[in-house]
């Protein structure tokens, strides 16, 4: 039996690596659950800011805070501008779904010109920094991540919930044409949405630059896991998101902590299928 | 008299030069260039997908071997023309790749792809065409039960029985040898055949293993293992990780202000792991590396300074030659001597002769009259020391003045 050291060790990492399963569904939970299009290239997008973050740190030897201050609003125009690409073409939700696996594909392909396929990290002196509290260790760039994402899902669940922008977007994803009937606009609010939700990839990216490993291929690695937050979270549900990730993160750490590692990932679809047989009302 | 000397000395110049320019130009002379239909060599990579990295390594290495080969004789006089696709990573692509290869292409001869699950999708296809397959990087000996399939990498036919005890007998030599373990390794097919035989073996020499833990390929949370490994606290971690695994572990260690005290990993991405500030005295798998007694051998610091300017061209992040690079130079050296030796592009002739034949390569002396086509296995251990890779066993294979750092 695992001490009890080793499980609050376990359960301190897994909800802080939750936090990026959750911060990396709130984009896709904002644009499925709002926009209704399934963006698969938020993963790639992410991958996309996580190098230029390694990128500028590397060769320019930019901090990563002034990356991210100009990889966010780089990325909130290109959510804007694939937005004007799905509207323009009249892309449904079915459609976006392969759509964006193709400019998914483009981007890793993309990536890989460029970069190469080989294994970057992007060494910073805080990597390894951790915060000791009593027996445990909380790691700092992780806890860093976990407050943004706390910080970004609360912002975001009390605009869409006590603003008229926000309302209007939810408005809009119930019945459009209703809404419209009001005075919303859709169209506008839609690439708003889209921006935001792209430039959440890009806070995800300067997280994974600094916190992960970056190979091309590793921009399918989250997706699975991510799907089921999503979908754990409730679609456009942003606070819904990250509590998912949470959760999912700390029952795949202590799984790992008492049973084998490699039955963490049995655990998060474990917890997909029981939520969505069950189907609880407060959920 | 004057005039006769200078016309003397003038033809004795002319007479140098021409001589000169003859000796210049004879080997060339004798070795024509080879001309003809080209011969062509086909086989996949994994240029795109999760194996990409290495395609890089073995694309360079390949490049540099097929313009060798062709300064030279080419094949019986041809040029040889290396016909490369991507296999994407996936065994069922490079089981496809191989049939268009063979029968669309019509490729005289095969390389393998890499890793073991594209080579044995690529197999089945060698065997049901009954081409010659060399390939230099599957992990498993024993799936290699095709009669016509060949390695380029002296694994030996039982490296899950042979190489712990390499490790093993290194570990005994250390001032304080381990008298615990723990066996941590990757769920991908090679990394955990290897770490089932470290297990065994470990018990079989009375190590006590603490923690035997298998992981998701691709695992990138590793703070619940980590927590796992201090609690344990081994004299010697043995991880089975691929790629930067490794990298990640030892951060998590890190970031639980806990440094192992000897550890062995399997495959890393040798440049980050070199690297890497938790990365000195970390012990990994290799062949060679480009030190002392690998250097003299032939080719060597040619082959070594070509993959170093090419790899640098191609924006490679770690431009040293490695085990991995020479072994698809020892895929080649195998295939030109093969070819040369049985005077014959017959995949039957060239099957036959390499069986009966020892060759000469890069990574030492290679036959292949074992169990599954092995010859003898020479795996060996290197050690980061000062942010390079050393090899520091077997001893004899050790640069002058390297040895094994414990800790």
């Amino acid at each position: 039996m695992p001490s009890a050291t080793l499980l609050g060790q376990a359960l301190i990492s897994g909800v802080l690596a939750g936090g990026m399963y959750g911060l990396l569904a709130m984009g896709l939970s904002l644009s499925w659950g709002l926009l209704r299009l399934v963006n698969l290239s938020h993963f790639a997008l992410a991958f996309l800011a996580a190098y230029i973050v390694y990128e500028l740190g590397t060769t320019w030897h930019v901090a990563p805070w002034w990356s991210a201050a100009l990889v966010v609003p780089a990325m909130f125009g290109i959510g804007a501008a694939q937005h004007w690409l799905f509207d323009r073409f009249r892309v449904n939700e079915l459609a976006s779904l392969l759509i964006t696996f193709s400019v998914a594909v483009i981007l890793e392909a993309g990536i890989q010109l460029y970069w190469t396929a080989d294994f970057r990290r992007y060494e910073t002196p805080y990597s390894t920094l951790s915060i000791k509290a009593g027996p445990f260790f909380i790691p700092v760039l992780e806890l860093a991540l976990c407050l943004v994402a706390g910080t970004l899902a609360w912002g975001t669940w009390l605009w869409l919930r006590r603003t008229f922008v926000g309302k209007a977007l939810r408005a809009s994803a119930e019945d459009a044409d209703i809404a419209a009937a009001y005075g919303v606009n859709h169209k506008q609010l839609a690439y708003l949405l889209s921006g935001i939700g792209a430039a959440y990839a890009g806070i995800a990216g300067t997280f994974i630059a600094l916190i992960a490993t970056l190979a091309p291929a590793e921009i399918w690695t989250w997706l699975g896991v991510v799907f089921a937050v999503v979908i754990i979270g409730r679609l456009g549900n942003p606070l819904g998101a990250l509590l998912a990730g949470m959760l999912i993160g700390a029952s795949q750490s202590v799984a790992m902590a008492i049973f084998s590692p490699a039955w963490a990932p049995v655990v998060s679809f474990s917890i997909l299928i029981v939520v969505l047989l069950w189907d609880p009302e407060w959920l | 008299m004057i005039e006769q000397i200078g016309a003397w000395r003038r033809r004795r110049v002319l007479t140098g030069m021409a001589a000169g320019t003859a000796v210049l130009a004879a080997p060339a002379l004798l070795r024509a260039a080879p001309s003809g239909k080209p011969v062509k060599v086909g086989g996949t990579l994994s240029l795109t997908g999760f194996l990409a990295q290495t395609a890089g390594i073995h694309r360079i290495a390949a490049e540099i071997m097929v313009e060798e080969i062709n300064s030279r004789n080419g094949f019986l006089g041809r040029p040889v023309e290396y016909v490369l696709l991507d296999d994407q990573s996936k065994p069922e692509m490079a089981r496809s790749l191989y049939e268009k290869l063979i029968t669309v292409d019509k490729v005289d001869l095969i390389q393998g792809p890499y890793a073991t699950a594209p080579i044995l999708a690529a197999m089945g296809v060698a065997q049901r065409y009954g081409k010659v397959m060399i390939q230099s990087s599957m992990g498993i000996p024993k799936l290699q039960t095709y009669d016509r399939a060949f390695p380029a990498t002296p694994f030996g036919p039982e490296p899950d029985k042979t190489y712990p005890n390499v490790i093993l007998d290194a570990m005994a030599s250390i001032p304080t040898p381990p008298k615990t373990i723990v066996v941590l390794t990757s769920k991908f097919p090679s990394a955990q055949f290897m770490a089932k035989g470290m297990q065994k073996e470990a018990e079989a020499r009375g190590v006590k293993v603490m923690l035997y833990l298998e992981y998701e390929s691709g695992n990138h949370d590793f703070g619940a293992i980590a927590a796992r490994v201090k609690e344990a606290n081994p004299d010697f971690l043995w991880v089975g990780s691929l790629g930067l695994e490794s990298n990640l572990l030892l951060e998590a260690l890190r970031k639980l202000d806990y440094a192992p005290k000897n550890h062995f990993h399997l495959y890393p991405a040798p440049g980050p792991l070199a690297l890497s500030p938790d990365g000195d005295r970390a012990l990994c798998s290799t062949f060679l590396e480009p030190d002392e007694p690998f250097m003299s051998r032939p080719g060597m610091k040619r082959y070594a300074a070509e993959f170093k300017e090419r790899a640098t061209k191609a924006n490679l992040p770690y431009t040293t030659i490695d085990a991995q690079a020479c072994g698809m130079i020892s895929e080649w050296q195998m295939l030109e001597a093969a070819v040369n030796g049985a005077v014959s592009l017959d995949d039957a002739k060239i099957a036959t002769w390499l069986k009966t034949h020892k060759v000469d390569t890069v990574l030492g002396h290679l036959r292949f009259d074992g169990p599954y086509n092995h010859g003898d296995a020479s795996q060996m251990i290197k050690q980061v020391q000062h942010k390079e890779w050393k090899v520091v066993w077997p001893k004899e294979f050790a640069a002058p003045g390297v040895k094994l750092i414990a800790s």
